[in-house]
């Protein structure tokens, strides 16, 4: 407590809106108990930021270093990175994780703006759809369902049996390279319900009256979504982008349980949080596994950016 | 974001006019509930797959594709329920005591930090708000490696510690800013009729906000017993002894040792898994939908 006391004087904070009513006449020592105050119901959270802030740079000094837990970390310098650019192990890892991504990402928003647009349109037991929708999202992550989509898919799953019925041949989902990460993006696009409820509360704030007299000038269907819906939700769909991006860059569960631990036929489920977890927790180079997980922080961040970046041309914020 | 708590409510009353918006035929309407409908068998017919295939025999489960069994064997239940080392009773103990300690810190310890962001003024507190947003968006596998090695030498490695204590020290930025966004809709004159009538800042928050955010701990409540229930990542990390495992270990396990014969087990330990969920949704939707649309929490 002390400390946090003693170094907050200095930082020069702009006044909050309450500020002027809370303290008017105020004088230092009625200021020092304000501070008491809201440093007092941070307590927990200050000791809580001990334990992300501390080892938020203790891993980016291990990523310099050799260290197996036994023995003290040991510098090496830019090793680890060099070495990960000669890791075909860590390359594949990283194309299966930007192809999940990139691929499940796009299809699980559109999904979403799809059958939100549909809900919007005025629906009857819209609350019932909507909870239909949006469940597989809270399972997806589940163990039990990763386990239930081994079997789903399975050589004589209902997949199969589905496909069959059209005459399409059965497919070794699970096992052949070329299918298996096939299965958890399907699986991803399965949860496609949470952007959705997301997209739409977003799509409930659009005034009707602008497709009304859109409707009146002779716009088509398409031309509404292109110059009233898209625009209006694009700072939704840029939440949502940057979320779903984030999230889907840290996959792990699902690749973990589907293939018990390994990265699936030819590492065709090796995300890239698995083969951490598997440097990191498995061979114990947790020097190596910091290094991975800080270019994985660099890979996140820089498509943060890209898309923060991005969002001024296409995200429009005047209403 | 925020704006849309408001439109939840009036968009109930005139769902009907709605429905009769751009003149939608009869036709129209219809052809969008059947989508709706395909869309959602496609959805729910895995789930619907798990339940019939966890009341089959095992040797139907693959071979007979009816949702509804042909023949019954409830028995994979009481047989699933002791197939592994120990019976799932202790696991879901395990679960159940890890989730609600869960809850009971997050609630604590995030409505306390937000409270002191939303509603006083101290130093520093918008460099402190800025860090708390900044820790949303970090990727916990930055903390990982250093937080194992800080565990393992607390000694809490095979503990519920390393699960739990984060909690109570309102690690979890999402669950504050949630509740930042509710308290900060309620009228400032509360505090400050308080404060007239003689209140500190912590009887303020006892008795006047406390009360007043039921719904947004709701909402708290919920995610925290959804994503911990479904936790795996921590407890495979820090969990060794079979004994302290959680549900979703023991079910992996299944798999790792059963091989891959007992289906039907497995399928009805799934199903008494994700049953807690599916009832905690059902019950919390209104809280659920509510607090993704003004966080964007999934």
């Amino acid at each position: 407590m002390s400390t946090e006391t003693a170094v907050m004087p200095e930082a020069d904070v702009p006044p909050a809106p309450e500020q002027g009513r809370l303290s008017a006449g105020r004088s230092r020592g009625r200021r020092a108990r304000r501070d008491r105050a809201g440093y007092l119901f941070l307590l927990p959270w200050f000791i809580g930021m001990l334990f992300t802030v501390v080892p938020f740079f203790a891993s980016l000094y291990l990523a310099f270093t050799d260290y197996n837990l036994l023995n003290p970390p040991k510098w090496i310098g830019f090793e680890n990175f060099t070495a990960m650019f000669r890791d075909s192990v860590l390359l594949k890892s990283l194309q299966v994780t930007f192809v999940y991504t990139f691929v499940s990402v796009p299809l699980s928003l559109a999904a979403a703006l799809g059958v939100a647009m549909i809900l919007n349109k005025g629906i009857r037991a819209l609350p019932v759809y909507r909870a239909v929708f949006y469940l597989p999202s809270l399972l997806g992550a589940s163990v039990a369902v990763v386990l239930l989509w081994r079997y789903v898919f399975g050589l004589d799953g209902i997949v199969n049996a589905f496909l069959g019925w059209f005459g399409v041949p059965a497919i070794a989902w699970t096992s052949d390279p070329d299918y298996a990460l096939t299965t958890l993006i399907i699986l991803h696009v399965w949860t496609f319900g949470s952007p959705m409820v997301i997209f739409l509360a977003g799509l409930r704030q659009i005034p009707v009256m602008y497709y009304e007299a859109a409707a009146v000038d002779g716009a088509s269907r398409w031309r509404r979504f292109r110059s009233i819906t898209l625009p209006l939700l694009s700072p939704i769909i840029f939440f949502n982008l940057i979320q779903s991006l984030i999230a889907s860059f840290q996959t792990f569960t699902q690749g973990f349980v589907m293939n018990d631990g390994g990265g699936g036929p030819a590492n065709s489920t090796l995300f890239y949080n698995l083969y951490l977890y598997q440097q990191g927790f498995n061979q114990f180079n947790m020097g190596y596994a910091s290094a991975m997980a800080w270019t994985l922080l660099v890979i996140i961040a820089a498509f943060t950016a890209l898309t923060f970046f991005s969002a001024k041309y296409w995200v429009n914020y005047d209403n | 974001m925020s704006t849309t708590l408001q439109s939840t409510k009036a968009r109930r009353t005139d769902d009907d006019a709605l429905i009769e918006r751009f003149g939608s035929s009869r036709k129209s309407r219809f052809a969008r509930h059947l989508v709706l409908c395909v869309i959602g068998l496609f959805l729910m017919y895995p789930l619907l797959w798990l339940v019939s295939s966890s009341l089959k025999p095992n040797g139907l489960i693959f071979s007979d594709l009816a949702l509804w069994p042909a023949e019954w064997s409830p028995q994979n239940y009481s047989g699933g329920w002791t197939a592994l080392e120990y019976d799932f009773g202790i696991y879901f103990s395990n679960s159940i005591v890890i989730v609600v300690l869960s809850i009971v810190g997050n609630l604590f310890s995030c409505s306390l930090a937000a409270y002191g962001f939303a509603r006083l003024n101290f130093t520093g507190r918008k460099l402190f708000f800025a860090l708390m947003l900044g820790t949303m968006m970090l990727p916990g596998h930055v903390l990982l490696i250093p937080q194992y090695i800080l565990f393992a030498k607390l000694g809490w490695l095979n503990t519920y510690y390393p699960l739990l204590v984060p909690n109570f020290l309102a690690t979890n930025a999402f669950y504050i800013f949630l509740m930042v966004q509710f308290m900060r809709q309620l009228p400032q004159e509360l505090d400050d009729a308080a404060r007239i009538d003689g209140c500190g800042p912590f009887r303020t928050f006892w008795s006047i906000i406390l009360p007043l955010c039921r719904p947004a701990f709701a909402t708290t409540a919920i995610f925290t017993f959804i994503s911990v229930w479904n936790e795996f990542f921590g407890p495979l990390l820090y969990l060794t002894d079979p004994e302290l495992y959680t549900v979703p270990l023991a079910l992996r396990q299944f798999v790792d040792s059963e091989g891959q014969s007992q289906w039907g087990q497995m399928f009805a330990m799934s199903v008494l898994s994700l049953a807690p969920i599916i009832g905690f949704f059902i019950a919390g939707q209104k809280y659920l939908v509510k607090g993704i649309a003004t966080t964007g929490l999934k």
